[in-house]
């Protein structure tokens, strides 16, 4: 990517990420209600949203060709392992890397 | 005296102690996650202080690693960042009367500011604009200090951080759990693992992402669409 396009790629995450913000003050400005179908797909979308963000995370992974795709699992079953059990995001977070990092630097 | 600044600053800041935390730790690795995929301290600070939210930020190295699609950068930010359109529509009324102030508050609405100020009880003697100004200007200050600082750290310490890169996914996984745990029906939840997976296989990881969102978008609006007419013929 040239510079150019890098500005313009990290241009329009700033767009998209201030019009999901100023949009409601824009449509909204007599606190006019919300249609159903949106509240409805504000509802449902995030969690399939978060779904497809970790299949995102794993694009890369392929077991057959790169075995060291496996440690992405391993410490994936652990990030979840980890959370079940405590229920603290930065800690899961934290050792979940931790654990990758130990994988793939041995 | 104490002017009102001084005062809404000292309701202010105890409230986001606890982002504090948080932020400082996620930021140092986003810095030395973007610092690890060689983007440098510029691009941490410049990202860190305009995009402001989180998890766009880190999918922001990946969109930069890959080629250049502007669209589908757009596409996504929109509806990774969706959720933040309900924040606003809850804030509505609360932003009225800040003035100038609203378009900061405005910009700076992460998931946390957000909780924070949407939740707290202000003082009657305290300023409302200026507590939620300082809120907002607080948690940004920790986010983008932290973002620097772990650049920095990751570009001093060459090497150590092999696998560092982990962390998007370690967070992308937590978030996931979160909200399928506190979810009454995994619909949607399934819905987003199985149709991703899908589209990466038949269309490839340069490619997937696009018909994988419109597909899930389709058919969240599909359902809906069945169940008002099974609901109105009934």
């Amino acid at each position: 990517m040239t510079l150019a396009e890098q500005i313009i790629t990290i241009g329009m995450v700033i767009l998209g990420t201030m019009m999901t913000r100023f949009l409601p003050f824009i449509l909204f400005p007599d606190n006019r209600p919300t249609p159903k179908i949106v509240q409805k797909i504000g509802r449902l979308l995030p969690s399939a949203i978060l779904a497809m963000l970790v299949v995102y995370c794993y694009r890369h992974v392929d077991v057959i060709n790169n075995p060291t795709g496996i440690f992405d699992i391993i410490a994936g079953i652990a990030v979840v392992l980890i959370h079940l059990k405590w229920r603290n995001m930065l800690l899961s977070i934290a050792l979940g890397t931790i654990v990758y990092m130990l994988l793939i630097q041995i | 005296m104490d002017n009102k600044y001084i005062k809404a600053f000292k309701a202010a800041f105890p409230k986001t102690i606890p982002i504090f935390a948080g932020f400082t730790f996620l930021g140092i690795s986003y810095g030395m996650f973007a610092n690890s995929q060689g983007f440098n301290v510029w691009y941490s600070l410049l990202m860190s202080s305009l995009i402001f939210a989180g998890s766009v930020e880190f999918l922001t190295i990946g969109f930069l690693l890959d080629v250049f699609q502007p669209l589908t950068v757009l596409l996504m930010t929109l509806v990774v960042n969706f959720r933040h359109f309900f924040y606003g529509i809850s804030m509505l009324e609360k932003f009225k009367e800040t003035g100038l102030k609203k378009y900061y508050l405005i910009f700076g609405m992460c998931d946390e500011t957000f909780s924070i100020n949407y939740t707290a009880k202000i003082p009657e003697d305290v300023d409302q604009g200026w507590f939620l100004f300082f809120v907002t200007l607080l948690n940004q200050c920790y986010w983008v200090t932290g973002a620097v600082l772990g650049s920095l750290l990751g570009a001093s310490m060459d090497g150590e951080f092999v696998g560092m890169e982990f962390v998007m996914t370690a967070l992308f996984i937590v978030l996931f759990l979160e909200s399928f745990l506190n979810e009454k029906e995994h619909f949607s939840s399934y819905l987003g693992l199985g149709v991703s997976a899908l589209s990466l296989l038949i269309f490839g990881q340069a490619n997937f992402l696009l018909p994988a969102l419109l597909s899930i978008a389709g058919i969240i609006l599909l359902r809906e669409h069945v169940s008002q007419r099974e609901g109105a013929s009934r």
